[in-house]
């Protein structure tokens, strides 16, 4: 009888298999998955920072181009957590390489932890990388540096969580690619990336208080700059919930096997 | 001792309201070849698919080595490799990468050794760092392979492993096969090249739509399923059946050049002498004669035949 070793009870190693398969295909696609929302958050600097922002005053008594950091930082962030993690999941759906996940002595919260790890972690990366590159345009001052960097992987760590729901949910390319481009991008625009909904019209800011954008975005921007549009606590609440809720939809679509188990 | 794989009463209603697999009981013991043949949409896969994760059994149990499919199914997974029917693996990874991620899956530590030892045996060494998709079909069937074995499973689901694949890799393959037996692993196995489970299993299994109808030892079917016919070539052709052959249980083919009779392999008596002893008295000179026994292909031909008839 050959060598049989019992599994762990927690699959620590089954986790760091697909966090490294994943990071492996990011290492390969590294200057085409950095670059392009770089040069994307560049060009927002110069169109916005530059051209636009220096016809445009202070904003809470920040300069406007300094003022838009933190919202471009979420919205990269969390375009790329949800393309990151709804790929990582979708594609081996789609190649039928999911059988192996599955036939794997792995529990749904592991595979979790394995896929949305390695998404997180992509996305953190891209957002170090914006904000260094906004450096190069404009002064940064951040405040409260640990909420940032809390503020930062709670979101990539729920976005990326809702990413990996869409790749399971979705039924094709086509279908996966809709929700980013017809409900997250226009909620993040929307949710106070580019000004402060303060700046709105009454019935618009109070609209704008049902995009649970706006809180992230808000957060971000407190840690960044001392100010907010909500309070802090009512952001890190929001985002809080939006990461219980898409874990325990991950969870129960991994524990029933919704779309992956027929 | 208790049965490595044992099935009890696991079926597979699709929403559709398609019945896969019907109530089935089924124990495979340890350290043997089971050979599952049924045609295309028997049920075979689901039932693989039921022990291994992939489809959600609408009823009964399946325990590995004891543990429950379902309720244990980290344990039970830990004991089980399988080869799918299509050929599913990250075409832009290597074969070594593959590999150490299935092996990771598993829980298991980095073994380079293993997967060397792997990669050689399946002839994949020199192609360890190609990309796969770069590999002809048969090498990556055998890539296929390689991932099932490299966490060292206690039972091996090979779902069609040689299907489209060259004759050298099915000779490869059935000699892997038997190495793994030798070393203590438990093999399911489905194929459509029926002469692989004569040749391989110990026992064989046939599923029809969706229902498992006979379990048995190889020997055992053939003996109780399969026929035997003697051909007696003759000198000179007949016309007709001689009165004194008549009552035997034999027939005269249609060119009359021949004489043919069919009997039970496992019968006590085959009549042949008695045949040989009337052909001298009657004078009827022959100048050939053989026997043939029905293979399980045969056998498993009949069987769907006989089934279609009856559901006709």
């Amino acid at each position: 009888m050959n060598a049989f070793r019992e599994p762990p009870p927690f699959n620590a190693r089954g986790v760091w298999a697909i966090y490294r398969f994943e990071m492996a295909r990011f290492g390969r696609t590294v200057f085409t998955s950095l670059l392009t929302p770089v040069i994307t958050t560049a060009l927002y600097f110069v169109v916005f920072g530059a051209a636009i922002g220096g016809r445009m005053g202070e904003i809470d008594g920040v300069p406007y181009g300094a003022f838009i950091v933190p919202g471009l930082i979420m919205l990269s962030v969390l375009t790329e957590s949800i393309g990151n993690a709804s790929f990582g999941i979708h594609f081996p759906r789609w190649t039928g390489t999911i059988y192996e996940v599955l036939s794997a002595p792995l529990s749904p919260f592991e595979v979790v932890l394995g896929y949305v790890g390695a998404a997180t972690t992509k996305s953190v990366i891209l957002g170090l990388v914006i904000f260094a590159t906004a450096h190069l345009f404009v002064p940064i001052e951040v405040q409260h540096p640990l909420w940032m960097a809390a503020f930062l992987v709670l979101t990539a760590v729920s976005f990326c969580l809702f990413g990996f729901i869409l790749g399971i949910w979705a039924k094709g390319w086509e279908q996966m690619q809709a929700v980013p481009m017809l409900v997250v991008t226009p909620l993040t625009f929307l949710g106070g990336a580019f000004y402060s909904i303060d700046m709105l019209p009454g019935i618009w800011r109070t609209i704008s208080l049902f995009n649970p954008i706006v809180y992230l975005v808000s957060g971000f921007r407190w840690s960044f700059h001392g100010e907010s549009d909500v309070a802090v606590g009512a952001s890190l609440a929001a985002v809080c919930a939006f990461l219980a809720l898409c874990l325990g939809i991950a969870w129960w679509i991994l524990d029933r096997g919704w779309r992956l188990k027929p | 001792m208790q049965p490595l794989l044992d099935i009890d009463g696991l079926a597979k209603t699709y929403a559709s309201g398609v019945v896969a697999l019907q109530p089935t009981r089924l124990a495979v013991r340890r350290g043997e070849i089971f050979a599952l043949l049924g045609p295309n949409g028997a049920g075979k896969t689901t039932l693989i698919g039921c022990v291994c994760g992939l489809v959600t059994p609408s009823g009964g149990h399946a325990r590995v080595d004891g543990f429950d499919v379902v309720r244990d199914a980290r344990r039970a997974r830990a004991r089980i490799g399988l080869v799918p029917q299509e050929l599913a693996t990250d075409m832009f990874e290597t074969p070594w990468a593959t590999l150490r991620l299935s092996r990771g899956l598993f829980g298991l530590p980095p073994d380079d050794a293993l997967i060397e030892r792997t990669l050689r045996e399946l002839s994949l060494w020199d192609k360890r760092e190609a990309c796969i998709q770069t590999l002809s079909g048969g090498m990556k069937r055998r890539v296929m392979i390689a991932k099932a074995l490299v966490h060292e499973p206690r039972l091996l689901f090979m779902d069609e492993p040689t299907a489209g694949v060259d004759v050298e890799l099915r000779r490869d393959m059935r000699a892997l096969v038997r190495r793994l037996r030798e070393a203590g692993t438990t093999i399911v196995l489905t194929t459509h090249y029926i002469e692989e489970a004569q040749e391989m299993a110990d026992r064989v299994g046939v599923i029809l739509g969706g229902e498992l109808v006979l379990v048995d030892d190889k020997a055992a079917l053939l003996r109780r399923f399969g026929r035997k016919q003697l051909t007696v070539h003759l000198h000179e052709p007949l016309a007709a059946l001689p009165d004194a052959l008549q009552g035997l249980g034999i027939t005269l083919a249609a060119d009359g050049r021949s004489l043919l009779h069919a009997f039970d392999a496992g019968a006590e008596h085959s009549g042949i002498p008695a045949i040989l002893r009337r052909l001298d008295e009657a004078g009827i000179g022959l100048r050939d004669l053989h026997t043939r026994e029905s293979s399980l292909e045969d056998i498993f031909v009949d069987l769907l035949q006989r089934r279609r008839g009856e559901s006709a």
